[in-house]
This record gives structure tokens, sequence and C-alpha cells, in this order.
């Protein structure tokens, strides 16, 4: 018998002495202490130091590159430029590698032109002076709704609009439409008593990580490559990478380091490839560090969006019909996931009828990337605005509109997927329950409440789990850990082993060493490799019993494991004092060698995520800023393996949504450069601007998962632009439509209240 | 590669030679928080760097002639621990602490808050409502200025080439005397005033404003003493009609510009609400001694 993944199914009886309870992490104390390596702590003899040349031009022509004098700087010792990137055919990995390097045009501020590797950072420095680069300035564009002007500057003019059929004519900034249907969305309205219908904007937002990337590359005189570098998903940087510098997948050996946040931000490199190709000319290990300056004006942030919504209901308050139409810029290059929005916008409420429509625009902004159930917190921030609306039209409490709406097992989605169990209704009632949101609000404050979903990911995953001559057992996993997936993994596999935690370790391995992971995104790894850990340790204790048998010399069905050792089946077997897995281990030279597991699987079964967040909020009327005074996050984790870690995930989340509700936009001057590339600028909260977040954890268990689980990393940012708007408009009698709602504008809103009370 | 000359002088003389004999751009180093981001950031390439805090005279409080002298570079922390000096001065304190983190005010010194002529410095009003005058010493020997002639505008100042600000003189304080500093940002911390107000303000025996002085910072080239918002309150128990001419009048000077940090239509409004209520604060302090 082989076990597989449709063995792993949850089983409720199963008595837990791991699972959900708090155990130090295994990296945590390299963590604290210092010890542990991050992107830029890799060193190698002989190192260079690589520097980027960036565009200071929002969008311009690249006529001409002069290298000759910079080449010739003393300490220098490489040079590249578009010349030394392979030409690709159009597609996504030409894409990849012209966001990495400028080819005929530089797209935004700050878009790389050239590099070179010397021996000290102040040479780099120099030399990059010393690159001539001449610049035909083009008009530029910057807004989404800008960019799909008639006579807006045009970034590709030979651009097709993908998804439409047929395509319009004449030259466009729309790189592709999608769009989402289910039932008949025009006899839905049609039912409906109220209909409400508003627009709004969300600007893009930085994923705001603290550790800028960094890389080291060593391309060897054997044509192999060597890469150090902090990554979500080192597997996947290899594929790419092996495609933008046409090399065997085989020959790139990609190194993760512990990762200082991510938050989709590290789904894709930036200064990898240069650094390979700096290598491979220089003949030397090179390192590149970006500076905070260079993360804010060249790696992703997540779209920023303009958006249309509407949605009708029935006076007594069931939702009848939902329809979207969706912009979101993306950069110049597609990679804004925005399918996620119009497939995740609705879904939690039993809405039969829905058309949701999205176009990704191109402008002169860096290229997007991936951030917290990418594309999604940006229009919900509508939708829970329009179903705050409605319960006021008709008086209905926010929580009791919802429980009235909620999609329960056996709800078909927009995307095709029918709902199994599913917490929302468990999670708005326990929100409802919370005494946050009955507690007493004083003068001037207000209280917000919103909900958000997502369908959390499985895919592509492996593991080892190596049972140790001693007993004890160290894990070999694919994936980085970017938010306390370690500690979950080993306590799985401690669970299923009956011993104690302590006694797995587990490594990340680099690319060699495991078959492909998909990256850390999606709220995934726990899952995904919570499975494969469960898997492999189940076919160790296979293999421990049959060994066992082997030792005792009876039939492999006459044994049994129990809490951490193998058992007589039943007395018949025979009087055997139990075995340890150190017992078995220790003998394993001459039981047949060895003792492991592992796993290769595409994970299966993630189960959906849903949120309600209650916020509270204090505005000075006088100044127009906005405090959050006390913040409830409740969500559906299935099972938290590690509350800790689980709770975590939750406080994250809602603050970095503060940030984007209150404060964090891209300040572009005139000329589309950026005017606030740092973080004294570009304002991510600081710990005072945020209380202690609260936090409710409901379980209710993914069937699909040994131990239940459902991935939290993404929900608990979707609802909280949206929460907090709520409770200002509970403060001020406004609801904000345009993020962020910094103190001049919600004073304007102010403004605007007064203005439209006293005309009342 | 031209090479950056570090000095670290022991004598205001020797700083003094040093900075007056410089070709190219010299720069002073106290606390650094300024000139070490711009140094860091490429946005500088001096060829000199004169660290000054090993000159005694730069860095003591004393006190003199019933008020204080302080160092221009005692750091922010030195001076926040000074009992004395705060219990005397709460608003100067309280722009002093808006410097920066507890690490950064480690640091970072009044006097080159002032000398990098930022018009958002959060020391500044607060300094200039205090009527506080500045110590120079250059090649031409030494020379006393009141604090809102230092900066002039964005980065720039009054101080020759070769001149060092040594220090700050503190005049004594009457009784029944408060002062307030009151800052606008969006964040609670780490971040760049978007709007400041200090007032300075002393109150007869029966509670009547006997002098004012109100500055804005973050609402021009450079802070301003606002002379008509001062009037405002002489003269007056800083009752509501007060108060409302204050405001009008804080509003009325300001001229700002639109840029990252604000709008000019936010400032303008800030500023007046800002002056009333760092006004209630000074009263409260006055009433207090």
């Amino acid at each position: 018998m082989t076990i597989t993944q449709d063995d792993l199914r949850f089983d409720p009886d199963r008595k837990l002495k791991v699972v959900g309870t708090t155990p130090i992490k295994p990296d945590g104390v390299d963590k604290v202490t210092g010890r542990a390596k991050f992107g830029a702590d890799t060193h190698l003899p002989g190192m260079l130091v690589g520097k980027v040349l960036r565009s200071p031009h929002a969008h311009a022509i690249i006529k001409s590159i002069d290298t000759s004098s910079a080449a010739a700087l003393a300490g220098v010792k490489a040079v590249v430029t578009r010349d030394d990137f392979p030409e690709l055919p159009p597609g996504e990995f030409r894409d990849i590698s012209s966001n990495c390097m400028a080819r005929e045009k530089a797209f935004y501020d700050g878009h790389a032109v050239a590099a070179v590797a010397a021996t000290s950072e102040r040479i780099a420095k120099k030399a990059l002076k010393l690159i001539e680069v001449d610049y035909q300035v083009l008009p530029h564009v910057i807004d989404v709704m800008d960019a799909i002007k008639p006579d807006a500057p045009i970034l590709f003019e030979d651009m097709v609009t993908k998804g439409m059929d047929p395509a319009p004519d004449g030259p466009t900034n729309i790189l592709q439409r999608k769009e989402f249907t289910m039932g008949d969305v025009d006899a839905g309205f049609a039912e409906a008593d109220i209909i409400v219908e508003r627009e709004f904007d969300t600007k893009p937002m930085h994923q705001g990580y603290i550790e800028p990337q960094a890389c080291v590359a060593n391309f060897t005189e054997d044509g192999q490559t060597e890469l150090w570098c902090c990554t979500q998903g080192h597997f996947v940087f290899r594929t790419r990478l092996a495609a933008v510098l046409k090399m065997d997948i085989s020959r790139i050996r990609v190194t993760q380091s512990e990762l200082g946040g991510g938050f989709g931000g590290k789904t894709m490199f930036y200064a990898e490839p240069v650094a390979i190709l700096l290598s491979r000319k220089a003949n030397r290990p090179v390192k590149i560090t970006l500076t905070r300056n260079e993360v804010l004006r060249a790696t992703g942030p997540v779209a920023g969006t303009h958006s249309r919504i509407k949605m009708g209901m029935t006076k007594d308050g069931r939702f009848t019909a939902a329809e979207a139409e969706l912009y979101f810029q993306t950069g110049p290059f597609t990679g804004s996931a925005f399918a996620n929005a119009p497939q995740a916008m609705f879904t939690r409420y039993d809405l039969q009828n829905i058309r949701a429509v999205g176009y990704e625009v191109v402008s002169n902004r860096p290229k997007v990337n991936a951030f917290r159930a990418p594309c999604v917190p940006q229009v919900v921030f509508g939708v829970e605005g329009v179903i705050h609306e409605l319960a006021r039209k008709i008086g209905m409490d926010p929580i009791d509109l919802r429980l009235k709406n909620a999609a329960t097992e056996g709800y078909k989605t927009i995307y095709g997927a029918t709902f199994g169990p599913i917490g929302y209704v468990e999670t708005l009632e326990a929100a409802k329950a919370h005494p946050h949101y009955t507690a007493p609000l004083g003068p001037d404050q207000g209280r917000g409440i919103a909900t958000g979903f997502w369908f959390n990911r499985g895919g592509e995953t492996t593991a080892s789990l190596n049972i140790t001559p001693d007993g004890t057992v160290t894990l070999l996993l694919g994936n980085p850990d970017v938010a306390g997936s370690r500690v979950s993994i080993c306590m799985m596999a401690a669970e299923e082993l009956g011993i104690p935690v302590d006694k797995v370790r587990p490594i990340i391995g680099d690319t060699s060493t495991l078959g492909f992971n998909r990256v850390t995104a999606g709220s995934r790894v726990t899952f995904s490799a919570g499975m494969a850990i469960v898997l492999s340790a189940r076919k160790a204790i296979e293999t421990l019993c049959q060994r066992a048998a082997m030792m005792w010399d009876v039939p492999e069905d006459g044994v049994v494991f129990e809490d951490g050792h193998v058992r007589p089946a039943s007395s018949n077997v025979g009087d055997f004092e139990p075995l340890s897995i150190a017992d078995i281990a220790k003998k394993a030279t001459e039981t047949g060698g060895p003792i492991a597991g592992h796993a290769e699987i595409v994970a299966e079964g993630a189960g959906p995520g849903f949120g309600c967040h209650i916020v509270d909020v204090e505005v000075d009327k006088e100044t127009g800023a906005v405090k959050i005074l006390r913040y409830t996050v409740v969500e559906d984790a299935g099972k938290a393996i590690h509350p800790h870690q689980v709770e975590g995930q939750y406080q994250g989340g809602a603050v970095q949504g503060i940030g984007w509700a209150l404060n964090e936009e891209y300040i572009y001057d005139k000329d589309g450069r950026m005017e606030n590339a740092g973080f004294l600028d570009y304002r991510i909260p600081v710990a005072s601007d945020v209380p202690m977040i609260d936090t409710v954890i409901v379980e209710v268990p993914n069937p699909l998962h040994p131990y239940g689980l459902r991935g939290v990393g993404e929900v608990p940012l979707v609802p909280t632009m949206a929460a907090i708007a709520n409770a200002i408009d509970d403060a001020i009698g406004i609801r904000p439509r345009s993020l962020p709602m910094s103190p001049p504008k919600v004073l304007k809103l102010i403004e605007e209240a007064e203005m439209s009370r006293d005309q009342a | 590669m031209d090479e950056m000359r570090y000095e670290a002088p022991e004598t205001l003389d020797a700083a003094v030679a040093l900075l007056a004999g410089a070709d190219g751009d010299a720069r002073i180093l106290a606390g650094g928080t300024d000139v070490l981001v711009l140094l860091h950031s490429d946005m500088i390439e001096p060829g000199l760097l004169v660290d000054i805090k090993k000159i005694p005279e730069l860095t003591s409080i004393a006190v003199e002639a019933g008020g204080f002298r302080v160092g221009a570079a005692v750091s922010a922390m030195e001076l926040v621990e000074h009992d004395a000096f705060s219990k005397a001065w709460p608003g100067v304190i309280e722009g002093v602490k808006l410097i920066g983190s507890i690490q950064i005010m480690g640091r970072a010194t009044m006097g080159g808050n002032l000398c990098n002529a930022s018009p958002a410095a959060d020391s500044v009003p607060a300094l200039i409502a205090a009527g506080a005058i500045g110590t120079i010493v250059g090649p031409e020997g030494r020379r006393d200025v009141p604090v809102e002639d230092i900066a002039t505008a964005p980065g720039e100042t009054s101080l020759g080439k070769g001149e060092i600000l040594v220090s700050f003189l503190f005049p004594p304080r009457p009784p029944h005397s408060g002062d307030a500093y009151r800052r606008f940002t969006p964040r609670t911390e780490m971040d760049i005033a978007v709007v400041g107000v200090g007032i300075s303000l002393s109150l007869d025996d029966g509670g009547t404003c006997q002098a004012a002085r109100v500055v804005l910072g973050a609402v021009a080239e450079r802070a301003l003493l606002v002379e008509a918002a001062a009037a405002a309150l002489i003269g007056t128990p800083l009752d509501e009609a007060a108060l409302e001419r204050l405001a009008a009048a804080a509003s009325a000077a300001c001229r700002p510009i639109d840029d990252k940090r604000g709008t000019k239509e936010f400032r303008i409004k800030v500023a007046g609400v800002l002056a009333r209520r760092a006004a209630q604060d000074a009263l409260e302090r006055a009433r207090g001694n």
C-alpha cells in the first residue's frame, strides 16, 4: 500500500498534542540574536560590488549608451547593458528581461539602463556617472485613467488589447481585458428595489518589506551559476532566470536567505540577472544590494485602481445582482494578476447574477507585483462601501445584512468551484458576538466593519523527512519561510511522529536539493508543505513499522504506530516492549538502511478563507487626522497549527491595510519622477500609529487537509481599507471613496459633509 | 576619486581655520543626522568634514545671566534629560523631542536642526518663540544674532564662510510664563512637520498676556515669527475671541507651497488650528508657574 495525498483527510476525532500549541520557532533564536543570514549577508572571496544606473526619465527612447569611460576606470571589472541580455521572443520572459534592463525604451523613473561591477562601492558609483546615455525624452503618463484617454502618450505603438474581440483599432495602453459573468445581471437588477452604484480609486501600494533586495551571483568557468538572494520562491527564480538568460535550469543553483519581509514583492527578481551577467563578464562573484530609493522607484508595488461598482438589493435586504468595471495600472508590463479581482470581489455573498470586467493598463510607473491577495483589497474597498451604503438605506445592521446574504457550503462561485464547508457565517457570527462590536463610542468616533475572501492556493510542493541515527528528525523543505511556516510544518511532523517539536529541525534547501516548489505566495505554504510533510512522515512511519516487524520477526501487519512507538498490534503478536523511533533508528543499518520519507505533490484542496474586520476611528475634525482606536480581526483559519503565527498574519495584514488606507501613496512630480522614494515620505505606519490589533481565530476545518487548516496570509489585508472607510463615514457622515484617506482629503470631506448638512 | 577629509579639532579656533581655509564644499558635522544621510544618498560630496563635537564650548549646558547657554552641538537627548532646562522651556523640549526617534536624538543637535535650514525643522519654532540668541564665531570674531535670523531659506543660512554656530542663549523666564510646540504630521512619529507652531507667552498676576511670540514652521521658506499673531494675544486673557484672532492671524501669515508633505490650502487652515492649540497649552503652563 502506498500512501497518497488522497489519504490525508481531516480527522475530527484525532487527539492533538502539538498542533494548536505555541512552541518557539526553530528560526527564532537566530533572528533575535542577529545570527540569521538575510539577503545582504552572503560574502564570497573576491566579491565585487555591483551598482545599477537608472533612468531619470519616466518615458524615453534610449538612443545610445556609451560605457567606454566607465569600463576604463581603474577598479571597474565589468559593465553590462541591454546588449548583454539575450534576445527573446515577445512574451513573459522578454517582459521580465526588459524590466530588469531597459531595451529600446526606459519606461519609468528608476528603470535600469546599465550596471557596473567594481572593487568598491565608491568606484562603482563613480563609474555609473561616467556612463553616457543618450535619451530622447517622450511624454509620459502616470495615472491609470489618464492612460486610457484618447490623447494619452502610448507606451507600445504595437500593443493590441488582448481579450477583446474584435480588438479595438489604433494605439492603446489597454493591455488586456477579462470578463467574468454568472447568471442574468439585467434580470437581477430588474428584481432590485434599491440600487447603489459608486466609483472608487485606490493608489499603488508598495509591499514595504524592511529588507531591500540583495543578491550575490557567482558564474563559474564551467558555465554554472550560483545565486544567493532573498526571494519568496527560489525555484521560480531559477526557472525564470534560465529562460531570461538562456541557460539550462540545472546549471543554475539558487540559495534563498532568510527573508526580511516579502508580502508578494519578492516573487519576482530585479537585479539578479544583472548580477549574473556582471559575474560572467568579471569572472568574479558580484553582489548587488538595492537601496531603499531603488526599492521604491524600481520594484513592484501592487496596482492602483479605478473601479465602478453597482449592486442591487430587495427592500428586505437580499442582494439581487452585482456589476463591476475595473481598471488596474500595471506599470509597463503585465503582472498585476488583476483577474483575481473580478473573481474574488463579490465571492462570499450568495449572489447568482454577477458581471465583472477588468482591464489591465500600462503606464510609466514601475512594473507592479503581487501583494497579499493581489488586486482584491483595492476592489473590496468599493464593494464593501456599496454594501455599507445598502445597509444604511434599509437601516439594517451591517453584519446582519452580510449574514442574510452569506454564501454557504454548496454555493457555486463565479470561478467555477463549488464551496465545501466554509466559515463565512461563523466568522460573521463571531464578529457580531465580540464585545468590540457593541462597545460605546465617544464623540467624533465611528465604527466600521467589512469582510473579505481569498481563494487560498496549493500547488507543486516537495519535502523530505529524515530520521537520524538517534531518532531525532531533520526536514528538508523547498519554500522560503515568510511568516512562520517552518515552525508549523515542524509541528505537524512532530504530531505525526509522536515526538517533541524540538526534536524536529528544518532547513530550507537550495534549488538543487529538492524537486520544484511553487513560490511562497497565495497563502499556500503551510497548507501545501504541511501536506507534503505529513505524507513524508506517514511514509517514514510505514518504514518504521516494517523495520520493527523485522526486528521482532513478526508480520508487518502485526505492528502499529502510536505515540512515537511501534507496538505489537495485539497480545497475539507477542510480548514485546514498544520500540521508540530512536530504538528503530539505532538498528537501521542492520534492518535495511537509513529511514526517510519524502513527497512530491501538487497540493490540492486548499480551503477558501474569510475574514471580518471591526475598526473604531476617531477623526480630528479640524485637521482631518484619523486615529485608529481599536481594531479586531476575525478570520477562519480552518485550524490554527501555531496560533501565534496565525495572529501575526492577522495583525500584520491589518497594519499594512491601515497604511494603505491612511497615508501610503506614490507622489510624482510633473516629469514623472517619484518624489517620495524613502520611508520618511512614503508613509508606512509606525508602531504608535496602530493600536494592539485584537484577533479572533475561527476554526471551521478544511476537510481536505490532515489538520483542517486553511491559508491565512491574504485575507487579513482584504477588508482593511473598506472597514476604515466605513468607520470614517460613521464618524463624519460621508464615506471616502478614494485612497489614501489622508488628512487633507478627509478634511475636505468633513467640509463637504458640513455643507450638505447646512443645506439640508 | 577625490578623497573626503575628516577633521575633529578640539578648539573653536582650529575649527574656524579649517572651514575658512577649505576649497570647495566643506561641511560641519555635529550629530550627523542630516549630513550623513545626505552623504549616503549622494546628495552632497564635500571635500572636508569638520566634526565639532570635541569642542567643549559646543557641547555644554550652563546657567548664564539667569538663563541658559546651550552648546549648539549638545545632543537632543542630553537637553531633554536636563531637568532645569526642561522645566523652564517645556515647549522647546516638545520640539526637540520630535527631531527623531530616541536613537536619532542621541545624535541630533539643536544647532544642526537650525543650520540644516529646513523650514519644517521641529526644534526651530519654539526656539525662536523663546527669544533665544545664537552666538556665532568666525574668522572675523564673535557675534550674537537672534535665532530667527540664522536660517534664511531651505538649506541656506546667514552664516558666512568659516562661521560656526556655537551656542544658544535662552533669556531668564519671568513668572507666569509658558511655552509650547504643536505640529501636524500624518503619522504620529518619525515624520516631518506639515505645519508647526511654537508659542511662548508671559502673563501678569491677573492673567493678562504681557508678552508673546508666535512662530510658524513649514509654511514658508523659513520659520516665521508672526507679530500679528502675537499681537492678537497681548493684552488679552487668551479668551475665545483672542484665540480666534490668533488663528486668523496665523493662517494669514502662511505662504506655503504644495509639496509631497501637504497642500497649501491644508497648511493654511491647520496653522490656525495648531496656533490655537499651542496657545492653550502655553497658557496652561503659564498659569501653573
